[in-house]
């Protein structure tokens, strides 16, 4: 029999590259969607209060979306393991409170960052210890420290809480001052995004937590070191909770044993609806963040045109299932698609 | 034993004496074999022989309990897969493991990819590595493309890619073939007669006998973990290898009874799956065992699923008694008198949580109920009524089925589907991975349950099961029906000429 080969390779080459081109456009799409979603909103709103994209109107829309754009980036992380940490609303509660209490008595403001952020790791490497070496599944295991963060803080902030007024004042200034319209804190956020997003694209460890939340199997069998990564995964995931906690404390200066209860399915949500898969290896940290802006603003846009804030939940509920509705029909297109064209030629 | 001096160069790697068991099963027994650089050695032998066992042994994923594996001529033991892979040799499994969402470049290069400064990944470098992978290998893939979506055939050229990337000397292919049509299966030879002329060493195995002959200069045959031969394929036929392989009395094993057919009791007509399955007719009698064959992925699953109604066909009509079916309703199937022994028992046919009792009575959760609660007594009867006719070794019937070994497990699926007293029984790879005595009980019990006027449809890829326990065997071929040949006419050779496509001789 003679090699087939040359005369196969033209006919394998043309579908095949536009079947590239169709899934590339479609992922890069993913954001780009959100984005519009976004813009259209804002535009919207503007155009029914002209006074909504004020100087003070972005700031707060940024300053609102600051927090929840952290978390998200560190959830990002854990979720294209195929893992979940459901453990960063208590995280973020307790660091806050922690930072706010060694604050009070006037402490430095950067140690009292760096207190947040060590509390924040801590807890994430007893998440990713559990998660990693008990091979027990995270949202259970998660759902575990949730509680247990959340008892500890309780029984530490009991009924007391932190005012802004315990604060010293330069740490709350710093909280809610900018560069005219863009807050400091959204500054620093968006460097830990951009900074995020560069490990995740430029470095083998990064890729790697692509790959094993993509086949787990594989990935072992590639020789990734699979619960290093993870460990690692958690333990970003928790500093980021932990100086979203600080962050939380120069924004609001208001702390109490409640700070953070229920943050976490804000955060999972911003994850979602920003393209990250939660079966794992796909989607972007740049995707949680217009995730979480999106959200965010809705909390601003609603009151502006007028509408009840009561509505706020369940418009982010239905953005939640039409995210994955979304992907899912996306994913039965791209994959009928290809069918067809191995068909084509197969 | 005693190689031809043909080949000149010692051998890259080699098993001596290896023997390996797996609690009272023994895997290989006493088993060599080497390996030289530019030759296709060819891997023969029944499923069960201890085929895979021996890759694993080479791939450092079993160690051997006896014996030694060298490389160049040295003993080394390997810790794991990654000890195996940095001696440089590579297995490509039936189903490659890459990772659907990164793209082929990175898929080939995980875990190694070229770095720049700082030790960031060098994107650029990885495609053009990449890029003249798939040059080397003569194939027109797109470096940045998702691997998700690829063909099998495709996804195999990846995984051959990434055992050039890191110049494997070795390289072991199990049953590359099994799912791939023949223009594909031409595009991989050609790649492996270039990795032959490079000085790679490959062992291939395939159920394939011609492409064993076609591809292969050595053979070594295995039968039941124990060696039978090493020798040049040159002048031996398909049938001395054959005898080789199954090299036992094939009525022993197959006690067909023979049996005239009845009435019609599983009729199907057009049956008809979007690019699953189309236009499938077929009927089977009473007291008939059909064998249908195919190659893997030609469909026979996807039928047999449609069938009870688990999937929906999109064209056709399936009738039980010449009551027709509705479609996607697999509890009308089980009203009608049909049962589905499933091809995954543990993951389809069992709970493996559970006890022997629970999962035998699972199918006579309607049956054993009284006043709306589940009569425990009734279904321990039950249970044990059929454990013991099936003749199931257990402690205790309470014992989860999860501490029984896979012939008895599979007993166990079978006596929780006979419960329900079937009229039409499909058997789906009955005899997968259990052991030659338990292979012989299962034979012999569906031969009497034909006997009884049970309908037996039996989807197998064991080819010598076909043949010596169908009454009438079916072949599939990529989604089609392709034959119909009685038992007369049923060879090794007619079967597999209409399974891979080329029209019976």
């Amino acid at each position: 029999m003679t090699v087939v080969t040359p005369q196969e390779a033209p006919v394998a080459d043309v579908p095949k590259s536009s079947g590239t081109r169709l899934v590339d456009r479609v992922f890069k799409m993913r954001e780009l969607a959100i984005l519009v979603v976004f813009l259209v909103m804002i535009a919207v709103t503007q155009a029914g209060n002209s006074q909504f994209l004020s100087e003070q109107g972005i700031k707060d829309l940024l300053l609102n979306a600051t927090i929840l754009v952290l978390v998200a980036t560190g959830q990002s992380l854990v979720v294209i393991t195929r893992n979940v940490d459901l453990s960063v609303g208590s995280t973020l509660g307790i660091s806050a409170f922690a930072a706010g209490t060694y604050l009070q008595g006037g402490g430095n403001p950067v140690v009292a960052i760096a207190l947040a952020v060590l509390l924040g790791i801590g807890f994430g490497l007893l998440n990713g210890l559990l998660v990693s070496l008990g091979q027990v599944p995270a949202l259970v295991v998660t759902l575990g420290t949730l509680y247990i963060i959340r008892g500890i803080d309780s029984i530490w902030v009991g009924s007391s809480q932190i005012t802004a007024a315990d604060l010293p004042g330069g740490f709350v200034d710093f909280g809610s001052g900018g560069i005219s319209a863009v807050p400091y804190l959204a500054l620093i956020a968006l460097a830990v995004l951009i900074a995020t997003a560069y490990y995740l694209k430029h470095f083998a460890s990064g890729r790697e937590l692509y790959a094993l939340g993509s086949n787990p199997e594989a990935a072992r069998l590639a020789g990734i070191p699979v619960r290093k990564r993870i460990l690692a995964a958690y333990t970003f995931c928790g500093a980021l909770a932990g100086l979203a906690g600080a962050m939380y404390l120069a924004r609001f200066g208001n702390v109490d044993s409640g700070t953070g209860t229920g943050y976490e399915l804000t955060v999972v949500s911003a994850v979602v609806v920003g393209g990250v898969v939660f079966t794992g290896g796909s989607g972007s940290v740049y995707g949680a963040a217009l995730g979480a802006l999106l959200l965010t603003s809705i909390n601003s846009v609603l009151p502006a045109l007028g509408v009840s804030s009561v509505w706020v939940l369940a418009i982010n509920g239905i953005l939640l299932i039409l995210a994955i509705a979304v992907d899912r029909v996306v994913a039965l297109r791209v994959a009928s698609a290809l069918k067809k064209r191995n068909a084509r030629h197969g | 034993m005693t190689h031809p001096s043909t080949t000149g160069p010692a051998p890259v790697l080699a098993l001596k004496d290896v023997s390996k068991s797996f609690g009272a099963v023994r895997a290989l027994r006493d088993v060599s074999l080497e390996l030289f650089p530019g030759e296709v050695h060819a891997l023969a032998g029944e499923n069960g022989a201890g085929k895979s066992t021996l890759i694993k042994a080479l791939a450092g994923v079993h160690r051997p309990d006896a014996g030694q594996v060298l490389l160049d001529g040295a003993p080394v033991t390997f810790h794991g897969p990654g000890d195996a892979r940095d001696a440089g040799i590579a297995v490509i499994y039936q189903e490659p493991t890459l990772f659907p969402d990164l793209s082929i470049a990175e898929n080939i290069y995980m875990g190694r990819q070229p770095r720049r400064a700082l030790g960031r990944i060098d994107h650029k470098a990885t495609h053009n590595a990449t890029a003249a992978l798939m040059e080397r290998l003569g194939v027109e893939l797109d470096p940045d493309r998702p691997a998700r979506g690829l063909s099998i055939a495709d996804q195999q050229i990846v995984e051959i890619a990434k055992a050039l990337s890191f110049d494997a000397r070795v390289l072991i292919m199990d049953e590359p073939t099994a799912a791939l049509t023949g223009s594909e299966v031409a595009r991989l030879f050609g790649v492996v007669r270039t990795l032959r002329e490079q000085g790679a060493a490959v062992l291939f195995i395939s159920h394939r006998l011609e492409e064993i002959f076609e591809i292969c200069r050595r053979v070594t045959t295995l039968r039941d973990g124990a060696l039978v031969g090493s020798e040049p394929l040159e002048g031996m036929t398909e049938d001395d290898l054959v005898r080789r392989m199954v090299g036992r009395d094939l009525d022993e094993l197959y006690p067909k009874q023979e049996v005239t057919p009845g009435e019609v009791a599983l009729s199907v007509r057009r049956l008809t799956r979007e690019g699953v399955f189309t236009d499938v007719s077929f009927d089977v009698r009473h007291g008939e065992i059909v064998g249908l064959a195919g190659l893997v992925g030609a469909g026979r699953t996807e039928v047999a699923r449609a069938v009870f109604g688990i999937d929906r066909w999109d064209a056709g009509e399936v009738t039980v008694d010449g009551k027709a079916l509705v479609n996607g309703a697999p509890s009308t199937a089980m009203s009608a008198g049909l049962a589905l022994v499933p091809e995954d028992r543990r993951a389809q046919g069992l709970v493996m949580d559970m006890s022997i009792e629970r999962n035998i009575g699972l199918t006579g959760l309607r049956t054993t109920v009284k006043a709306g609660l589940m009569d425990r007594g009734a279904e321990r009867s039950r249970s044990l009524d059929w454990a013991v006719k099936l003749q199931v070794k257990y402690a205790r019937i309470a014992d989860t089925v999860n501490t029984l070994s896979g012939g008895n497990q599979q007993k166990v699926v079978l006596a929780k589907w006979l419960a329900t007293g079937p009229r039409v029984l499909i058997v789906d790879e009955p005899t997968r991975g259990i052991d030659v005595g338990t292979k012989a009980e299962v034979h012999r019990l569906l031969s009497q349950l034909a006997a009884d006027g049970v309908a037996v449809l039996m989807i197998s890829s064991d080819l010598p099961e076909i043949l010596g326990m169908a009454d009438r065997v079916l072949v599939m071929h990529e989604g089609r029906l392709t034959a119909e040949i009685p038992r007369s006419d049923a060879t090794e050779e007619t079967v597999m000429a209409a399974a891979t496509g080329r029209a019976a001789a």
